[in-house]
This record gives structure tokens, sequence and C-alpha cells, in this order.
């Protein structure tokens, strides 16, 4: 159970090697005997990331591949509550991928690879962990998002309609698990530094996985709905998506 | 039994909400079904609510609503014992009792708690150190357990103090016959004093609470330094028909309380904060009389909050934990080190208070135990609370205390195991009764009760 004060007991990341999941459990309050629950691709890669927590938190890894789908979806969530023992405090779905954008535009199996892991294989697994935490009566579904997905841009549309998919999974269930005791947070951050992002030129108010791990931390205790990082892109997209379209498409052309 | 769709509940203090379904129990058969058909996420019942934590919540399950269960059976004047439904409260049971000269044993800072709420937390009053607990003056309880039997119980049952500060967790509490006090005034004749620091708190508290049934004392934990622990001590009885002047006594037991004010139903968090709280706590100390002794009435001594409706919202929208420890005779330095922990820390908590507590019970889970006992509100989201109440729990089971269940709503499982020695054998005589684990609350779940 989540206590008063935000503490935690039970924490499953989905996407079990993101930097920003992982960031996540780290700034989390894990309180006593608590368990965080892996799930990824690579269990060697799970296993590694579990021990770098370097928490007291006992570690489970959970094999899932987003890319499976509906039925990997159901079992991730169903082996994942149980490799916690029972009630699940925390889910974070963190897995995704960012694809390639003009690759994606000339290889639709590429494009359709980046749309099935990020909006349906995660997406299904959020519907999934919904209905776990709306049986259990309480609960923190925490979806990461990205600000990409409030305006496709140019340069990278594709990740962002997969991440636009997912905001509204993320938002719908936010409405839907009202009143049930459990409690949906988008995050939607922007350019953040990660092994996803090396080597790429980072946007204005560029941020690091630790400031967003903070933010989903300070979300699950406030219960906040939805969450930019850093916040000042909530005012600052709200005038991008009025932006005209030239302007904008301008700003996509980097 | 109704299929209601579940509803959002917290405690008091407004935290960590979870959804049940609640079941209103009308009749003591709808708890009976309800505990006959229960699902694999259990039952527990509630009250009035005033638990600040989740001990009332049962997330994803059931929660029986016994406040409708609210019928006084008997009054026996001669032995003064009354016999009434669980989901009767002490300001029903002030309301009927005092204007005929009789007043409940024990009565916590608020009249708006059930008896079996009473009996479930083993409540505590200003009238510890002479009175003990609820529970003390019980002559018997009837309680609905798993195997759906209806057990009456008395303090030569075991399964009485497992239930008397078992949060519930032992069955249902269905009726009660307590044991009630004989008072010839509905009021209060109170000795208010101020006191510039802790250790003058304390050491009037050791000298002169032997000599009222009454004593409590409201600290300032924003003063540092010379003024760390400045209080405001409280002290009473109630008052014979002789200290009333001649005009009040034809109505001495007259008793009609009213909420003054009702809190607003939105309040922005952050009101409370440092600088209101230490301009309160300031103005309270100040209007306070150096030594006086006069009269008052039972809502003003007892259940000052009780004047403004719903003041659990004054915390703003992020709720608030209380804090309440005891630390055993003998740890004066625990008591000193924490007051100044937390005025070091600059946590505005408004009105925490101190009081001793007197021989504690057989309840294996009742809080109190011979000592001093501190509580304090603070509003959550306040930087650092999470670790200071932490660290306070450290300290308190350094020096052999405990936390109240009732109050808690952040303990961890591995520190209740160290401040409730006597866990296990309440485990067992609950599991004899609830071999199922029929009942169960978030509060069981987050401390691993059961």
């Amino acid at each position: 159970m989540k206590d008063a004060l935000g503490g935690v007991r039970s924490v499953l990341l989905l996407g079990g090697t993101s930097d920003l999941g992982l960031a996540s459990v780290r700034a989390l309050d894990l309180r006593g005997d608590a368990v965080v629950v892996l799930a990824g691709r690579d269990e060697e890669a799970l296993e590694q990331a579990g021990k770098a927590l370097g928490t007291s938190a006992r570690i489970e890894t959970v094999v899932w591949d987003a890319a499976t789908g509906a039925s990997g979806a159901e079992d991730v969530i169903t082996t994942g509550f149980a490799a916690a023992g029972g009630d699940v405090d925390v889910v974070i779905a963190a897995a995704g991928v960012l694809g390639d954008q003009p690759r994606s535009e000339t290889d639709a199996a590429f494009a359709a690879n980046v749309l099935n892991v990020n909006v349906v294989g995660v997406g299904a697994a959020c519907l999934a962990a919904a209905q776990r935490l709306k049986q259990q009566g309480h609960g923190t579904l925490v979806v990461l998002s990205s600000v990409a997905g409030v305006r496709a841009r140019r340069d990278n549309f594709v990740y962002g309609a997969s991440k636009a998919g997912l905001d509204a999974i993320g938002a719908g269930l936010a409405d839907a698990l009202h009143g049930s005791g459990a409690r949906v947070v988008v995050v939607r951050p922007g350019f953040v530094h990660t092994k996803m992002t090396e080597g790429m030129t980072p946007a204005p108010f560029s941020t690091t996985a630790d400031v967003v791990g903070r933010a989903v931390a300070d979300a699950v205790r406030t219960g906040k709905p939805e969450v930019y990082v850093p916040g000042v892109l909530r005012y600052l997209f709200a005038g991008l998506r009025l932006a005209p379209r030239p302007v904008w498409r301008k700003l996509g052309q980097r | 039994m109704p299929d209601a769709s579940p509803r959002e509940l917290t405690g008091w203090g407004r935290t960590a909400p979870s959804a049940a379904t609640v079941v209103p129990v009308t009749d003591a058969s709808v708890a009976l079904d309800a505990v006959k058909t229960a699902g694999p996420r259990g039952v527990i019942a509630r009250g009035l609510g005033r638990a600040y934590g989740d001990a009332a919540q049962n997330a994803g399950g059931t929660v029986l609503d016994v406040t409708a269960l609210d019928r006084v059976h008997a009054l026996d004047a001669e032995r003064g014992v009354i016999d009434v439904d669980a989901g009767v409260s002490l300001d029903t049971l002030m309301r009927l009792l005092v204007p005929i000269g009789w007043f409940v044993a024990v009565t916590p800072g608020t009249r708006y708690v059930t008896v079996g709420g009473a009996i479930a937390s083993d409540i505590h009053g200003k009238n510890h150190h002479v009175e003990g607990t609820f529970c003390q003056h019980l002559e018997s309880l009837d309680l609905l357990t798993a195997d759906g039997s209806v057990r009456t119980l008395t303090p030569a049952d075991p399964e009485l103090w497992a239930t008397a500060g078992g949060m519930g967790l032992t069955g249902v509490v269905l009726r009660a016959r307590l044991q009630l006090l004989p008072i010839e005034t509905s009021l209060m004749q109170v000795r208010t004093e101020r006191i510039g620091d802790l250790d003058a708190l304390m050491q009037a508290m050791l000298d002169g609470d032997a000599d009222h049934r009454y004593s409590v004392a409201w600290i300032d934990l924003l003063a540092r330094g010379a003024a760390m622990g400045r209080s405001v001590l409280t002290r009473g009885d109630h008052a014979k028909l002789d200290d009333l002047p001649a005009k009040k006594r034809a109505q001495a037991k007259a008793y009609g309380p009213k909420p003054l004010l009702k809190a607003p139903a939105l309040v922005p968090g952050g009101l409370l904060n440092r600088w209101s709280v230490a301009a309160f706590n300031e103005a309270w100390f100040r209007k306070a009389p150096v030594d006086h002794t006069g009269l008052e009435s039972i809502p003003a001594f007892f259940h000052p909050l009780d004047g403004v409706l719903d003041w659990n919202r004054i915390y703003g929208p992020g709720g608030f934990v209380q804090y309440q420890y005891v630390v055993p005779d003998g740890a004066e330095d625990a008591v000193r080190e924490s007051v100044r922990r937390i005025s070091d820390a600059r946590i505005p908590s408004f009105l925490a208070v101190l009081k001793r507590f007197g021989p504690g019970n057989d309840g294996p889970l009742s809080f109190p135990q011979p000592g001093w006992t501190l509580a304090l509100d603070v509003a959550t989201g306040q930087d650092g609370l999470a670790a200071m109440c932490d660290a306070l729990d450290e300290l308190v089971v350094e020096a052999g205390g405990r936390v109240y269940l009732s109050k808690d709503s952040r303990l961890r499982p591995d520190v209740l195991r160290a401040m409730y020695p006597r866990l296990d054998e309440w485990r067992a005589t609950r599991a004899a009764l609830d071999p199922r684990g029929v009942f169960v609350s978030d509060l069981a779940r987050r401390l691993e009760l059961t």
C-alpha cells in the first residue's frame, strides 16, 4: 500500500532498462521490504539494471517484449503482479523505442514497429494494468508519454504519433479510473539526455532522467494527473499547439 | 449484499485514498451476510472515519459502515452501565447521558467517534493517567467473528483484549456494555497554566497530574532555544454542584454542544505554513492565563476542535498526518530530543499535545503504556517530513516506545514489530478467530499486521 507521505512497497516497471523508468524507481520512496519488478526484453540487462538501482528492495525480473502486443501485455501484467506478491502500488510504463524518422518514412515495416511497440504493446499493457489497479482499489499507473505527442513535428512524427496514441490511452484511463481508488499520471518530458537520445542535438529546455524521475515520484505522491518535465513546457506547448503551420513546420526542420 | 459500486475512502487525514464497496449495516444481519459472502479482499468495519490513516479503508474489498447500527438498548442507572450498538457515537451518548448525570468513562479529543471505533482503537483521553483506556470500562462486547457467530466477550476473555486496539481485525463489534461515570454537573473545573519551557512542563505534570482526573498540555513546537516546549497546561475535574455559582445550579446538567463554524469545502494547500502556525501558536500562548482556575463546558474542555465541522479540511487538499508516540517513564530525554528535532526542523505543527499515561492494559496492541505521549499534526508535502517521521520512529523504538496505530498512516512493518513486542501473541489470537483472514484493512496490508 502507498502510505500517506508517498512511500511505496511495490513497483512494476514496464521497460525495465529504460533510463527514465529506472530514474523514476530510484526517486520513489521505497518503504521497508519493498519489491521492484523489472519487465523487459533481455533478462541479463534487467538483472544488471536491478543491481545498478542500488536499492535494498527485492528485485524481480520478468521477460517481456512490447512488440508481442496483446498477448504479451496480458502476460506481463499477470506475471508482474504475481512477482510483486500481490498488490502493486506503482506501475510505470516506460518501454518504448525512438525509431528513426527518415527510415520510418521509407520503410513501412520499420514505422509499423515503432507504432506497434509504443502504442499497441505498451498501450495494451497499460490497459491490462489499469484493470488490476481498479480491482485492487488503489495504486498509480505512470504513463511516460512525451511532448513529441502533443503536436506532431516534421522531424519525428512517427514517434510523435506513437506517443500521441499512448498519451490518449493514459488520459482516457485517468478518466476511466476516476473514483476507483487508482490514479493515472501522464508524464510528458521534453528532450531528455538518455542512452536513447545519445548523439542527438538536444532541443531547448532539455532535461535529465533524474529530473524526470523526481517529477514522477512527486506526481505519485500528490496524485497530479498530468506532468510536463520541465514544468515550463506545459506553457510553451500550450502556445506551440496554436502556432501557425508555417511556423511549426520551420521549428520541425532541424 | 447490495451491489453498490466502490467508493473512495480516506481516513481523517485525507491521505492515500482507496476504493471499497461500502455496505451500510442497517442491521446485524447485514454484517453477517457480508462476512459470510466476503470476497478475497475481505471486510473491515468503519465508524465515523476519525482514524487519521488507513485503518478503516479496505482497497478493493468491502467496508461495513456501522454508523447506522445506532440503537441504545438499555441504561442501568443503578450500576451506571449502558448497553448500546457499536455505531452509537460518543456525541449521542453525551447528549443522552450528561443531562441525567452520567458521563462516558473515557472520551478522546472528539465526540464524533463510534463505540465500535473507540473499542477497535482502544482510545484514551485526558484521564488516562487515572482511568486507563476506553476498553478498561467495558463490561462486555458482542463481536461478530469470521465464522458468522456472535460472541459476547468479557474482560476475562483474551479475545476482548485482542479486540481492544485490534483495529477491527478480530471481527465486527456489534454491541457493547459500557461502565459510566457519575457527574453532578455538566461543567468542568479547570486550571489553566502557561508554562515557559518543556522541562518545567514535564515537572509540573509529574508533580500535579495525580491531583486531577484530566490533564493535557498544548505545546508550541515552533518555539526554540530557551522557549522550546513552551506550553499551556490544562487540568481539570468534573465540577461538583457546590463549585457552581448559586444561579447556575438549577441548570447544572444543561448540555447542548453546537458546532460553531464549518470549514470551507475547498481550502488551498499551504494555508498552515511555518509563519501562520507560528503566529497562531504565539497568539494561543499569549492569550492563555498565567495561572487561572475556572469553569468550562464539556465541549470547550474536551472537544475544542469539534466546534469546527470538518476541521481536517484546513490542511488543504494534500491532507495531513498525525504522529503520536508514547515513550516510557524515564525516557524524558527522548521527549526532549523529539521536541528539539521537530522545532529545529521548522515543520509547522498546529496544536501538538503532551500528556502522561498511566499503566497499560492487557491488550497486546493497545497503545498506551506508562510514560509520555506526544501527538502532533503536520500537513503533507513538507520537505523532509517523511525522513523526520522515520527518524522519530527510531528514537521512539530506542526509548522502548511505540506509535498509535489509529493515528498512523506511514509507519513501516519492520518498525511496527519493534514497537509492539506482543504482536505475535495478538496474531495467534486473531488467527484463531479469523483463520481465513476475512477481516483486512489497508492498514493491515501496509503494516503486514495479520
